[in-house]
């Protein structure tokens, strides 16, 4: 465990190392939710709710849409890809850890470190500038960090396949931009599930996507009510499980594939 | 002696991939694709024994890297049995890899971003190594590499020479009983390869570390290792003593002189006729260089003839290089043995 932790410490002082790409960072994301608010406003226009969202609450999603983002988005599927590019796994494989174990802590570390020093000060400036409602319920908030950690999970567990699958292809770079931009859409950031018409509804709702961005969303913004919250979260748990089977199948077959490149 | 590595048959293949040529060739690779199977390496045994420090050597693409590779359970091998320190590298991988320490000179195992303390601090807690032991081991190997200053600063801003001895401190963290050097000494001045490989003498001698060393770079070879194991095309041409590898192929020796009056060939034939000697012109008219038997009473009986009829500015006995013996080994593709 001990292990774990250094690393997701070093990881923190890796980022922190970094610090100055995040103060634009946190400009990106604040034009990102001013421009979904305006274009919501637009759509709105007056009605009191669409899909049973109301304008206010639809400008929290945005918002806590795009600052869990920054929690449990990483870019470990890139950097697994560019180690193996590199033939830097080959350093990875003489160390005694389990490889994805540790790249997984390294992606909770940046995690956190985003959701200190980027989620909470870019959630500020955005509550002056917005009309946002933040739940003053505790179990709400409670709720919604269970969901958010489940987030980080399904998401790294998807970019674990994500960087893998670089042991088949020797260059994936396509493959992680399509994941992106799959997870974008079908995870509910961009658009909540409940607008899409109903048989796409149907498909998302057999898929892990929506466990990323929608269900923590919903949570934040009280969208969902009562049992919805704990179905919603079942499944949340249940793809993070299953999620592994793939992840260690493909480990397990990469492994038998690796070829170090370059000598 | 027990022995720490212990192979038997090893074997590796790598599929590699040919493309068609032409546009057509394009096409028609996207459905089906030649390949064609390389043996890199091919049906290699050796045993390695306890506090040993075996030199592996062999020319680009011989098959070294790809050898300690499967050594250290990076890759699996195609054929045959590998027991390193009692265990099967690439099957017991996490339990195995706890037990050796690896630096590859051309990868950085140090995190690039943060000061190498902090790389040191994490490695600590990877390996598990008791505080009192990490003070005592590495308060030795930091003195000894004389890399104290430099703990502070980040791998990014280090020299080759400086990053390179951290590398070697940042592998014997956890004190291994087996070390695998990876061409450590490339590209380094002759200050820092001295230090390193005076500090690998001392953890030898100290802990009875057994050390594996691929290099280019011969000189490393003399310094350290007894025995070398020599690859070409994946086979082993030669596992043995360097002493015998030089006996067997530095035959003869060459004594340089420099006259200082001009001098014939007839002449100097005529001199050393009773030896069997062979004459060549130098650099100059003045400097000649005879070529004889590695034998003592030949060597003192030329240079006494010659020395006794001509005056002479300087003499030098010169010995076949290593480097040139490996040359002429891998001219000649096999090794003779005495």
């Amino acid at each position: 465990m001990g292990k774990y932790i250094e690393m997701i410490r070093i990881r923190f002082l890796m980022m922190l190392a970094y610090r100055t790409n995040y103060y634009s960072g946190i400009l990106i994301y604040s034009i990102n939710i001013g421009a979904y608010y305006f274009l919501w406003s637009a759509i709105y226009g007056g009605k009191e709710n669409i899909q049973g969202l109301s304008i206010t609450q639809m400008t929290t999603y945005i918002a806590v849409a795009w600052m869990a983002r920054a929690f449990y988005f990483n870019n470990i599927d890139r950097e697994i890809a560019m180690e193996i590019k590199e033939g830097k796994v080959a350093v990875e494989m003489v160390r005694p850890y389990p490889y994805l174990n540790m790249k997984m802590m390294q992606g909770l570390g940046e995690g956190i470190f985003r959701l200190l020093f980027f989620s909470v000060p870019g959630m500020i400036i955005v509550a002056l500038v917005f009309p946002i409602e933040l739940s003053t319920n505790a179990s709400t908030w409670l709720l919604f960090f269970l969901s958010i950690t489940f987030s980080f999970i399904i998401n790294t567990q998807i970019n674990l396949l994500a960087g893998i699958a670089t042991f088949f292809l020797f260059n994936n770079d396509g493959l992680i931009r399509a994941k992106r931009v799959v997870i974008d859409l079908f995870s509910g950031l961009i658009l909540p599930l409940s607008f899409y018409p109903m048989w796409a509804q149907n498909v998302m709702s057999y898929l892990p996507f929506q466990g990323i961005s929608y269900i923590p969303s919903m949570i934040f913004t009280e969208g969902f009510k009562g049992s919805q919250i704990y179905e919603a979260l079942l499944n949340q748990a249940i793809w993070s499980l299953l999620l592994i089977i793939p992840v260690y199948g493909l480990w397990i077959l990469a492994k038998r594939q690796l070829v170090v490149q370059g000598g | 002696m027990q022995n720490i590595i212990d192979v038997q048959g090893l074997k590796k293949e790598f599929k590699s991939f040919s493309s068609r040529s032409g546009l057509k060739g394009a096409f028609r690779d996207l459905f089906t694709r030649n390949y064609t199977i390389k043996t890199a390496v091919d049906d290699i045994s050796f045993t390695i024994k306890k506090g040993e420090m075996v030199g592996y050597i062999g020319e680009n693409g011989a098959g070294k890297s790809t050898s300690i590779k499967m050594l250290t359970g990076i890759l699996t091998p195609t054929d045959g049995k590998i027991v390193v320190n009692g265990m099967n590298p690439h099957k017991e991988r996490e339990k195995f890899v706890k037990t050796i320490g690896v630096v590859f000179g051309q990868r950085s195992q140090l995190w690039w971003d943060i000061a190498v303390q902090e790389s040191f601090r994490l490695l600590k807690k990877i390996y598990n190594v008791p505080d009192q032991q990490y003070e005592e081991h590495m308060k030795d190997v930091i003195e000894t590499l004389d890399i104290g200053p430099l703990l502070d600063k980040p791998v990014r801003k280090l020299s080759l020479g400086q990053r390179m001895r951290c590398e070697l401190a940042a592998a014997l963290i956890h004190n291994p009983p087996l070390l695998f050097l990876d061409e450590p000494t490339i590209g380094l001045d002759v200050l820092v390869k001295l230090r390193i490989r005076e500090f690998l003498k001392r953890i030898n001698e100290k802990y009875g570390t057994t050390i594996l060393l691929t290099t280019h770079d011969l000189s490393d070879i003399e310094a350290l290792c007894e025995r070398v194991v020599m690859l070409d095309e994946g086979k082993i041409i030669y596992d043995g003593p360097l002493k015998e590898l030089r006996e067997n192929w530095a035959e003869g020796k060459q004594i340089q002189f420099q006259f200082s009056e001009e001098a014939t060939l007839e002449e100097l034939q005529h001199l050393t006729q009773e030896h069997l000697v062979v004459w060549e012109k130098g650099e100059s008219d003045l400097v000649w260089v005879a070529s004889v038997e590695a034998d003592e009473t030949v060597i003192s009986g030329v240079i006494g003839k010659v020395t006794a009829a001509k005056k002479i500015a300087d003499l030098k006995i010169l010995e076949i290089s290593t480097e040139e013996i490996i040359r002429n080994i891998y001219v000649e593709g096999a090794v003779r043995h005495g």
